[in-house]
């Protein structure tokens, strides 16, 4: 699903901020990538959403090297991922429907279709009958999960989250690993970026431990 | 129901004709949500729309002041009349015989001859000189021989032959050309013509970057929207769209009202005008806009502004990188 082979980012004012990474994600897989701040899960991340150009290597997805592909590919590449953020990435003066909508709308969906998959979306992060409301209406937890619903409507193969549990509480970080977990289920593949030692202890994953931009640990986590 | 996208659910025409059918009604969403979206921030949107409407009146009121203009001097053509003032001494016979050669000439469609008693009578009645006329005692005027040249064409060559002709002509002691006024006249309505062409040019100019610079700050007020919709997958035409439709509606309302303003000025003027026209025995009416320039001025608008919208979104977007 997602492959990585000697990764390199180089900028020109911070220098090497990944160097040599390689790693396989199979299809359904779910795995952590931690590491202190800085050490390049963020910046591991945009270069798989096509935000930034790895300076060396090659990334595939989905079997296409991504890693090179024209202006023009993008969009229609990255309707097969869900993004999901730590600052949830709402839009404010949308509602709910509107927020979680926006990627089929996007993508050219049947407008017909689209009312039933919001709700199906929703339904699935436990937020049915919220569509009405505004982001700024809502818990931290309940924002989140509607930028959960608004990364999976898509149907996408694989989500990307960064620090998605960054501004909740314990509890509810539990909740939606849970609910990624059953994502897994169904073929998805889950790369989630964290420094939430915790979370990941209690659970078992595999982990990507990122050091100065150099991936330490590509095991499982099952010990 | 998150399963990952499968390929072939449905027939590829009915998925087609569902693709066309979303972008169609994407098409006509933008249409109405920019326009709404405009309506939403009343008074950022109708400053920019009086002053596009403005512009445009200006662009649209020099082009009918000149078309009216020409109007006017258009009426003037063909009367290329040559004057011949004869010398003092010749005779009113000397002038009818003038008078008879000139008109078997073949190039002369008509001569009159105007006498001195004739002029007289009439400088008498219609200048209102004649209780200063009535102190000379003598008529100062000569005989004047009036020519129509029947070539109705208004070729200076022509005119300038003639006159050089006429004055080697002993009898004569003065030519003048009527034409040449008009003809100076509308050498100077071209110059005007295409000062205002130049204008109207850079009126439009105008137009764009107003109403290019309104896109791009309205595009840096939706920055949030642009990024997340570039992040979930949309394609640089989608973004673009709105914009592009918001372009199109400034330009389209500021075209209606700048024909509005220039209308009602005309309105205002039409009055004055028919005053002045009375004065001068003319029948001259103004003329308004019609149909086919309202078409022109619209669409001059809504271009220009577009073009801008267009010019901003193709620089700008290119700069907003999802971070």
């Amino acid at each position: 699903m997602l492959k990585l082979e000697g990764v390199s980012k180089r900028y020109p004012e911070a220098g090497e901020v990944l160097s040599d990474v390689g790693f396989h994600l199979a299809r359904g897989e779910m795995a952590f990538l931690t590491g202190r701040s800085g050490a390049g899960k963020s910046t591991l991340l945009k270069l798989i959403a096509m935000m930034e150009w790895c300076s060396r290597g090659k990334i595939f997805f989905d079997g296409q090297n991504i890693s090179r592909v024209g202006e023009w590919r993008i969009p229609f590449l990255r309707r097969k991922l869900g993004l999901i953020f730590q600052d949830y990435k709402l839009l404010n003066d949308r509602t709910v429907f509107d927020n979680v909508a926006l990627p089929l709308i996007v993508s050219g969906v049947n407008h017909q279709e689209v009312p039933r998959r919001v709700r199906a979306a929703l339904d699935k992060v436990g937020l049915l009958g919220k569509e009405k409301k505004y982001p700024l209406a809502l818990s931290g937890g309940e924002q989140q999960r509607v930028g959960i619903a608004r990364a999976i409507v898509n149907k996408p193969s694989l989500i990307l989250a960064d620090e998605p549990t960054g501004n909740l509480d314990p509890d509810l970080s539990a909740e939606i690993m849970a609910m990624f977990a059953e994502f897994t289920q169904v073929g998805v593949s889950l790369l989630i970026a964290t420094h939430d030692i915790e979370l990941i202890n209690s659970l078992h994953y595999r982990v990507l431990v990122l050091h100065r931009g150099r991936l330490l640990e590509a095991g499982d986590g099952d010990d | 129901m998150i399963k990952p996208a499968r390929k072939g659910r449905a027939p590829f025409w009915r998925r087609m004709q569902d693709r066309g059918h979303a972008y169609l009604l994407n098409h006509a969403h933008s249409l109405f949500s920019s326009l709404g979206r405009l309506s939403r921030s009343p008074f950022n949107t109708s400053m920019t729309i009086l002053v596009l409407s403005t512009i445009v009146a200006m662009a649209g009121g020099f082009y009918i002041a000149v078309a009216n203009l020409q109007l006017l001097t258009g009426n003037l053509k063909g009367t290329n009349q040559i004057s011949l003032f004869l010398q003092e001494s010749v005779s009113e016979n000397a002038a009818l015989k003038l008078a008879e050669q000139l008109r078997r000439r073949e190039d002369m469609q008509d001569v009159k001859l105007i006498t001195k008693k004739q002029a007289f009578e009439e400088f008498k009645q219609h200048s209102g000189f004649a209780d200063a006329l009535k102190i000379l005692d003598f008529n100062p005027l000569p005989h004047v021989l009036q020519l129509t040249p029947k070539s109705q064409t208004d070729s200076a060559e022509q005119a300038n032959a003639l006159t050089a002709e006429f004055r080697q002509w002993p009898q004569v002691y003065f030519v003048q050309v009527d034409m040449q006024w008009i003809a100076r006249l509308q050498a100077i309505m071209q110059l005007v013509d295409s000062g205002v062409k130049m204008a109207a040019g850079l009126l439009a100019l105008a137009v764009t970057f107003i109403a290019g610079n309104t896109i791009r700050l309205e595009l840096q007020n939706r920055q949030d929207e642009v990024y997340i919709s570039k992040l979930v997958g949309a394609t640089q035409a989608f973004i673009q769209r709105p914009f592009l439709y918001a372009g199109f509606w400034l330009g389209f309302i500021s075209g209606l009202f700048g024909w509005f303003i220039i209308t009602v000025e005309l309105y205002l003027l039409q009055g004055p005008v028919e005053r002045l026209a009375s004065l001068y025995e003319g029948g001259f009416g103004l003329r308004f806009m019609n149909f086919r320039e309202f078409l022109g001025l619209l669409l001059a608008s809504t271009t220009a502004s577009l073009v801008g919208a267009w010019l901003v979104l193709n620089y700008q977007l290119r700069q907003l990188k999802p971070q």
